[in-house]
This record gives C-alpha cells, structure tokens and sequence, in this order.
C-alpha cells in the first residue's frame, strides 16, 4: 500500500474539534498515521477542505425494491445522460434510481465512503448482497427489518425478550445484517390484510400487540445484544397530516432506556427520514410543519438521534418497507404502483412521485427538512439524508448543503415557488437566518453518523489510527462567498482516498477500490425453544427451507467485515 | 452406501423447488435417484448421468460435421466473433447462474453486445406492462399462508410448474389456510380445458384472444358498471358472481402465463390484470405473479437491471446501455439482419424463435454455450457443453416471486468440463486481450 501526504488543505474533522485549520494529513498502510516521511504521493490540497470520507446512515441502494424501481422506470434513465463505458469505469446509468455502478461514482464524486443499505428484506438478503458486492468503492452495511416479523411480533407480545434476542441475533446472522431496521412497526404486517396501524396503541391484526410494545421490545433488545448501531426506526403514520403526534408518542418511547455498547454510541434510538413525520394541520388543505415541535424534543433528549430526509423537489422514486403507505401514496397521483408482500417478514411498495415547488405541499415538504435542521441544536444527533430516493436522490446532499450554509439560496427558492407565501405561512423557514458552517456540515455528513452507527473508533473522523477514508473538495472557506460554489463544489470532490487507496484523482476515477461490507455477529446463549420455534417455522410457514435461507458470506459479500459481540454476559 | 443429499434447488422451471433430495453412489460420483420434485425435475437431474453428453467443445466443418477442440480454443473462437462483430447478440442467460450472467455482462460491455434473455419470447411482455403500470404483488409464502382466493389466468401449473400447486398456490397449509385447497376457492381463465381446469372451483371458458376484454368487464363489474349480457364468451351473470367471490376474499392472488402474455393483446393483457389487481385492493387485498418459465429468467431480468437498469433487451452497442423492446429485442433484431454475431448461453432459440430468426442464427458465426445437444447447438458454429447449474455447480438463482436461492451441487461434472461461468471467465479474458485492457 502506499503512502500519502495530503498537504495544507483547511481540516475540518468535528471527532477532533478541528475547525478548518492548514494542516497536513498523512496516510500509511490504509490507515491515517500522525507524520510521515518519504511519502509515495503528495496531493497539494492549498485552498482546498479536506474531510474524512462521507458516512450514509439511511439511503436505499441496494436489494429487491431499489432493482424494482430501476426495472419499472426505463423513463428514469432518460432523465440524466447514461455516461458510457470508459476505461475502468463501467456504463452507469438511472436518476432517481442509478445502477449499482453509478451509485458508487456519484458517491465516489460526492466524497463519501461509508453508506448504509436502510431496509433488507431478510428473505431477500441474498440479492441485497450480490447487488452491494457489485456496488463498487463504497464500504456498504444493510439493515434487516424486524417489526413486522412473526417471531419477533410472538415473542415481544409474550414479553419474552431473551428468545427475542436470540431470535435476532440468529438472523443477523443468516441475513448477514448490521442492526435492527424496523419501518412501520405492525403496519406493514397489518397491510398484509389491506389495514394499516397508525398510532402506537393500534393492535396489529391477529397478533394483537401495539407499535408501542414492539418498538419499546425492539430498543430493549437492541441494548441486550449490545449492537453497534441501535434501534432503526421509520415510526407509524408516515406522510400524513398530524402525524406528529405519534411522532412524538413514538420517540418518548426512549425515556429510561440507557445504550448499552462498547462501541461509543450514546443513542437509544434513531429515527430515520424525521422530515415526513413532523407534519401537522388534519388534511392537506390546512397541512403544516411541526418541525420545531418534534426538533425542541430532540434537542432537550439526547439518547435520540434523527436523520432528516430532506426533500429535494426533484422527480424521483418513493420506495419504502412501509406498504400501506405507498398505497395510499398512489391514491394521491395515481402513477404507477408496485408492493411486495413479504411472508413472515415484512413488506414494501414503490411509486414514482414528482414534488413540485409548484405543488404547495411540496413547498412546505421542503421547508421542514431544512426548518428541522437549522434548529437542531446538536449536529452530532442530526444527519443529512434525502432517505435516498424517497424525499429525493442522493446526488442532491451538496444541494442541501448549500441551502443549509446559506439564507440567501433558500431565499432564492422560495421566490420561485408558486405559493411561495402558503408555504411560508406554513413554517418558521422563513423567519431562520442560521446558516451552518461546514464544521455542523462534518459533523451531519461524517463525524455524527458514524459514531451513531458504532463505527465511530474507524471512520467518520481524521485521527490517526482510523480507516484512510478521506476526502478533498476544491472550495476554499476563505475566500468563496458564491452559494452555488457549495453545491458544486461538493459534488466535485477533487481526490477521494478510500482505505488508504485513491479512488478519485484530480476528479477522475482511476480506481473501483476494495469496498467491504460490514455484518454483525453476536453470540448468545444457546436457546433451544427459539431454535425449535425457527426449525418449525421454516417446515410450516415459509416457502425455503432453513439450510437455504443463510446469506453464504464467501459467495455473496465483498471483503466480509464482520463486528462480533459477546452477549452472554 | 449411498447417501442422500437434502434441500437441494431443482434447475428447471421458476418454481424453484429447494427441497429436492438426491440419492448419490457413495463416491458422490452417481446420481441414483431423486425425490420429492416432479417429473421434469427428476429428468433433468437424470439426464445429468447420459453416457452420450457431449464433454467437450466442438466446432463445425465446412462440410457440417463437428470436431473437438479444447476450451482455450473456443474461447477464443468465442472473444473473436464477438469482437469483429458490430452488434453482436448474446441471448439466454435464463438456465445459468446470476455469477455466469454477470460475467457476460462484462464481456457485453466490452464487446458492445445486445444482452437479451427469454423473457423476450415470454414474459417480456409482463415487464413492459409493469413499466406501464407497476405490479402489487407477494412472495409466494404469503400467497401459501393468507390466500384464499386463487386464479389461475392463461396458464397450466399442471403441466408447466408441476409443484406450484402443492407448495404455494392450491394444496398447501398455511398459517391462515390451515385447510388447504377447502380453503381456497380456485378459478382458471383458459380457452381450453386443460388439466389445471379440471382442479378449479370454478372454470371461465374465455374466447381465445379475448383476455383484455374479459378483465375489463371484471373490473366494470367490481365497480358495480352495468354490462352486456356476453362478454368473450361469458355471461354477464357469471362475471358478476366471480367478481362477487374475489370481492369475498380475504387475500386474493392472479397467477397468469403465456395464455395472455403473447396473445392477442399482449402487454395490454398484463396492465388490464395487474389494474384489476390494484382496483381489488380497495375491497380486499390482492397480488399478481407471473408464472416466470425458466428457472433463474427472474435473476436475468435482476442482474441487467442492477448492473444496467433495464430488465431485457438491453443494448450497450453504442457504448452505454439502451432499451427499446421492438428495437432491441432478439427477433427484430435477427430478423432484420442487423446482427453478425451471436452467442446464446442457457437457453434454446433454435426451438423457441421463429424459423427466420433460427435461420438467421444459422448464417452467422454462433458460439452456443449449453450442457445439453438443442437444435440451437445444430445451428451453431460452436457448441461449448459446460457443466449444469444447480447440479454440477451451485450459484444464485431467482425464483419467480424474485426470491434469491442459492443453487447447490450435487455431482461433479464429466471430468475435464467447465462450467458456463469459468468459460465466460475465460473468453473474457481473451476480450481483454483483444481490447488491449488490462484485467
């Protein structure tokens, strides 16, 4: 491996508290070293930032749904140019819903190197896996979802939390899954019969448990297991009005729950895309935020984190594990809907969906994402994501960062919107001059994620010791003054280092890299109920056998990367 | 001794079956008997042991007559013709591996080829419609655990996907159909009284080609529309009784197949029924599957998409990848001569095109990679046996729900043979070599 020296570039590394000081960066076998002498490469980096590799903690790139919405869309692909096949880049294509080679460069491009696969299907583990395994450069993780499992949904309803626990730990490790996702906790299983939960006292049908118990068993037993990342959550109710009352019901759930972790988290929960569930009013017609309501409770609860899910006013391809949802989301524009029905597992739907600044609830859409952050008071707990393609594609994050670093560019959009007045009669956008600095930008886009994700101690930050993922944008904080220079800037990282290997040089991609892919492995105590449970389940219930069903982690994963906890104790 | 080897995926159709046992000589090296699969399957694992295969790679003579050669040389024959040909065409992927497929891929991508599998002649139709429509569907456990109310539309399990019926669709008991078939009522749409037909509750002898209209009377009558007393050749009275029993349901499923997809109609046939499909969810629930043929078309259509994100004909002639059905399909293509080269891995065109493609096929120089002797090998300029997938060598494979399996071996392969992924590995090779890349 070679040796490199990343020199003068303004730092800004929020796990070390520096602000944008001229320092050199050096890196040595992969990793990030204090000095180094005789470097094989010097990249100048004068006028330049200088970060670590961006970390995703919530976009969905790769499985079952996201191929859906590649395959249905062939419009999609006429949206942007398909760049074509050129030395060792190959062809890549899609907007909305890129392949899996164009999802590694516009990543490469945006400086990021850690991204998290949010919802794997556990019956479709397997094809989540061969799609990250030909998703080039990016270090990936995915997320299985558990909260409408059958197991999980008889176990916490009996209160039997250590046969929860064994049961999720077991698969874990079949699915070869990083943590605990759960979207639509009993919803998604309830429109297994064309109903939906949509408070956290609803009971699910036949099992007769609430969201509450479920999402209260699954914290629990999060900190049981001792996992890296904790509880993942997509609460009930997502997208409609009012919805943030059970916004709020949902995230108290985390009051007397304390991490327990050797991996320096500090949250209890996460709550993922807090955009589409921070909407007040009772129909669409009297729709409005309630953005600073369901911030000021973040803000004052710090075992919680959230992820925004800012929506980008693009065309783009809504794909959720929250069936109901994407139903009633047709309803509302009448594109084209697909669902799967997942057996005892889980479920998912997509539909295409065009937010439009002309559109007035798109126009407050927006304004929440960016009202949400801007009062967010600790950017360690707040995270930049458009829940990737939901609220908007990923490409966008250097969008919203200029709308975030700067008044007058969210001023710019506004006065281009139809009813530009509703729609700030509908927040407090209009009313916050904060911007952010690219130190808060860090600490959203790197430092806060990866230490919300257990991965804190290797990436996400510039100490020496951590993984050699580091990124260099030609923007100069000094003299740049120019909003747009954010957004392009930030697309165009000029150098990206990826484990210690460039992948990026002088913007071009001269290298696909050696991305890994993380797993959880966490050894419980041998329990022979949930084993017979699985045994007769798997002979009953599902259409694969048992000796089928496990994720071969040779087969199907590049560079396996496995986190292994002991949990007995 | 012999031993029996358990859970493993039968190769054959997009049933998928994983629960095959297979009974092999103690030294591994015989299959002696199979269980649990249907009839076909068995064959197929059977054939596997024919004295006569074909083990190595031949080419044809002047004179028609085939000669042996080594691996190396045809996978160099192979990079050759698809290196020199402006647009050549590399067809099937549909009884192969996800790996196999992918390294195609790249060697598509290399050579600017047309990829196009046998969803082209099949269920491509049903892609397109999805693209007009998108598709509210299930796995098929859940199909086994909730559904009560079942039609069959266009398609013949009893023939085509022999387990279908037992594992998911009509016998089997789930968590909430702990009845089986009497909790379930099943109705089959076909023109003709085929053997699936005489299983059904209830049998809708639809005029042929008129599928489209027939759907469209079912979804007037679900919204309580007045109709005409006949419509394809089924009384008004009837529709309205089976809308009546699909309204009735508690989870309702449309399997559909060929009946439909390359009839008269066509695609259109597909959005009417995947639309019916959606207006039944505002009454109950309801999905819609494809009764997918081959055993891993599903994991084609998967791995272009991922990689290049359409499902079939996806032309990467021009340096990026296009997608135009009619255009980029296999037969337009073939037909209209604009094709001069061809490669088909896992798939028979020679029995399932029409005799112009096939004839077209037959003039230009063909490398045809299968295990087995098809009268595409007889068209073919090259035939490369290669080892059987799921028999001889494991790999991903895609059920017709879009369920991955991983596929298992059972047997060695004849001693010396590749398997189509170690072949496509090795012709990539000399594309590179050709190509001037570095690997």
């Amino acid at each position: 491996m070679t040796s490199i020296l990343i020199k003068n570039g303004f730092v800004i590394d929020p796990v070390q508290g520096i602000r944008g000081d001229k320092m050199d960066i050096a890196i040595n076998d992969g990793k990030i070293v204090k000095n180094l002498s005789n470097p094989d490469k010097t990249i100048d980096a004068s006028g330049m930032v200088v970060m670590a590799g961006g970390v995703d903690i919530h976009s969905h790139v790769a499985g079952a749904k996201v191929n859906v919405g590649r395959t249905f869309r062939p419009e999609d692909k006429l949206q942007s140019t398909y760049a074509p096949y050129h030395g060792i880049r190959h062809m890549a294509g899609g907007t909305s819903v890129p392949t899996v080679f164009k999802t590694a460069y516009m990543y490469a491009d945006m400086g990021y190197t850690t991204v998290i696969e949010a919802a794997m299907p556990p019956l479709y583990a397997r094809h989540t896996h061969e799609e990250m395994r030909d998703t080039p450069i990016i270090d990936e993780a995915a997320l299985p979802m558990f909260g409408n499992n059958w197991f999980v949904l008889d176990y916490l309803k009996r209160g039997e939390m250590d046969n929860a626990a064994a049961y999720i730990a077991w698969l874990l490790r079949s699915t070869k899954g990083y943590g605990i996702k759960c979207v639509n906790p009993g919803g998604t299983e309830a429109w297994a019969w064309g109903l939906n939960c949509l408070s956290i006292d609803d009971p699910v049908p036949y099992f007769d448990i609430t969201p509450r118990q479920i999402v209260s068993g699954l914290m629990e037993v999060n900190e049981y297991l001792h996992l890296p990342h904790s509880l993942h959550l997509h609460s009930n109710n997502l997208g409609n009005p009012g919805n943030y009352t059970t916004t709020l019901d949902t995230l108290k759930l985390s009051e007397g729950i304390k991490p327990n972790n050797n991996f320096g988290r500090e949250q209890v929960l996460h709550h993922t895309h807090i955009q589409f569930h921070s909407y007040g009013g009772t129909t669409w017609a009297d729709f409005e935020s309630k953005g600073k309501e369901v911030m000021d409770y973040i803000n004052s609860h710090p075992a919680v984190t959230c992820d925004i899910g800012f929506v980008t006013l693009d065309e783009t391809t809504t794909m959720t594990g929250d069936g109901p949802f994407e139903y009633h989301l047709n309803k509302l524009n009448h594109l084209k809907w697909a669902n799967t029905d997942v057996e005892l597992e889980c479920g998912s739907g997509i539909v295409p969906y065009v937010y439009s600044k002309d559109v007035y609830v798109c126009g407050v859409q927006w304004s929440i994402g960016l009202e949400m952050a801007l009062l967010a008071k600790d950017h360690m707990r707040c995270y930049l994501t458009t829940d990737h393609p939901n609220a908007g594609p990923f490409w966008r994050y250097p969008r919203i960062m200029k709308w975030l670093m700067s008044e007058k560019a969210r001023n710019d959009v506004l006065a281009t919107m139809k009813n530009e007045d509703k729609v700030r009669d509908r927040s407090t956008l209009g009313s916050i001059d904060r911007e952010l600095t690219l130190y808060e930008i860090a600490q959203m886009t790197r430092a806060g994620p990866a230490k919300a994700l257990g991965l804190g101690s290797s990436v996400g930050g510039l100490v020496p010791g951590m993984q050699a993922d580091i990124a260099v944008y030609p923007y100069n904080p000094e003299t740049e003054s120019d909003p747009e220079k954010i957004e392009w800037a930030f697309s165009h990282a000029k150098y990206l280092i990826k484990s210690g290997e460039v992948i990026l040089n002088d913007g071009e991609v001269v290298s696909n890299g050696n991305k890994k892919t993380y797993w959880v492995d966490v050894k419980t105590t041998p329990n022979r109920q949930v084993e017979r449970d699985i045994d007769q389940t798997f002979v009953k219930y599902y259409t694969v056998n048992k000796n089928n069903y496990e994720v071969n982690e040779h087969e199907f994963m590049k560079n396996p990367c496995v986190v292994q906890i002991d949990a007995i104790q | 001794m012999s031993k029996r080897l358990t859970d493993i995926i039968c190769p054959f159709c997009g049933t998928l079956c994983d629960d095959i046992e297979v009974e092999v000589s103690d030294d591994g090296k015989q299959i002696l008997e199979v269980y649990n699969s249907c009839a076909i399957g068995s064959e197929k694992f059977l054939h596997a042991q024919s004295p006569d295969r074909i083990t190595r790679p031949r080419m044809k003579q002047e004179d028609g007559s085939w000669k042996e050669t080594t691996y190396e040389e045809a996978a160099k024959y192979t990079a050759k013709i698809l290196c020199d040909a402006k647009k050549p065409l590399m067809y099937g992927w549909s009884s192969t591996s996800c790996e196999a497929q992918s390294t195609g891929h790249m060697i598509a991508e290399q050579v600017g080829g047309v990829l196009d599998n046998t969803a082209t002649v099949c269920h491509g139709s049903t892609l397109i419609a999805m693209q007009d429509v998108g598709i509210p569907s299930c796995t098929l456990g859940e199909v086994k655990n909730r559904a009560d109310r079942i039609i069959f539309w266009g398609c013949n399990p009893a023939h085509a996907h022999p387990r279908h019926m037992s594992r998911y669709s009509i016998y089997s008991r789930g968590y909430f159909t702990g009845k089986g078939s009497k909790s379930r009522k099943i109705i089959v749409v076909d023109p003709r009284p085929t053997d699936s037909a005489s299983l059904a509750d209830e049998y809708i002898q639809v005029e042929q080609g008129r599928d489209y209209e027939l759907l469209s009377a079912l979804r007037a009558a679900l919204r309580g529309a007045q109709l005409p007393d006949k419509v394809s050749g089924v009384t008004k009275e009837k529709i309205y009784e089976i809308v009546d029993i699909l309204k009735g349901g508690r989870f309702v499923v449309i399997f559909f197949g060929m009946g439909v997809t390359h009839s008269l109609g066509k695609n259109h046939n597909i959005d009417m029924a995947i639309a019916l499909t959606a207006d039944l969810n505002n009454y109950t629930k309801a999905s819609i599957i494809a009764m997918r043929g081959h055993y891993n078309v599903t994991g084609s259509g998967q791995v272009l998409g991922w990689q290049f994100g359409f499902p079939f004909c996806v032309d990467l002639s021009r340096g990026f990848a296009r997608y135009n059905p009619g255009e980029t399909s296999s037969n337009d293509l073939l037909m209209r001569g604009e094709v001069d080269g061809c490669l088909v891995v896992g798939s028979d065109p020679g029995s399932h095109f029409p005799i112009a493609s096939v004839k077209k096929i037959h003039d230009i120089p063909t490398v045809c990679i299968d295990p087995h002797t098809t009268p595409t090998t007889a068209v073919s300029t090259c035939h490369v046996p290669v080892a059987i997938v799921g028999i001889e060598v494991g790999g991903s494979c895609y059920r017709m729900d879009n369920v991955p399996i991983e596929s298992r071996k059972v047997v060695d392969p004849p001693a010396g043979m590749l398997t189509d992924a170690e072949f496509l590995g090795l012709v990539l090779k000399e594309v590179n070599h050709i190509k001037g890349v570095a690997e």
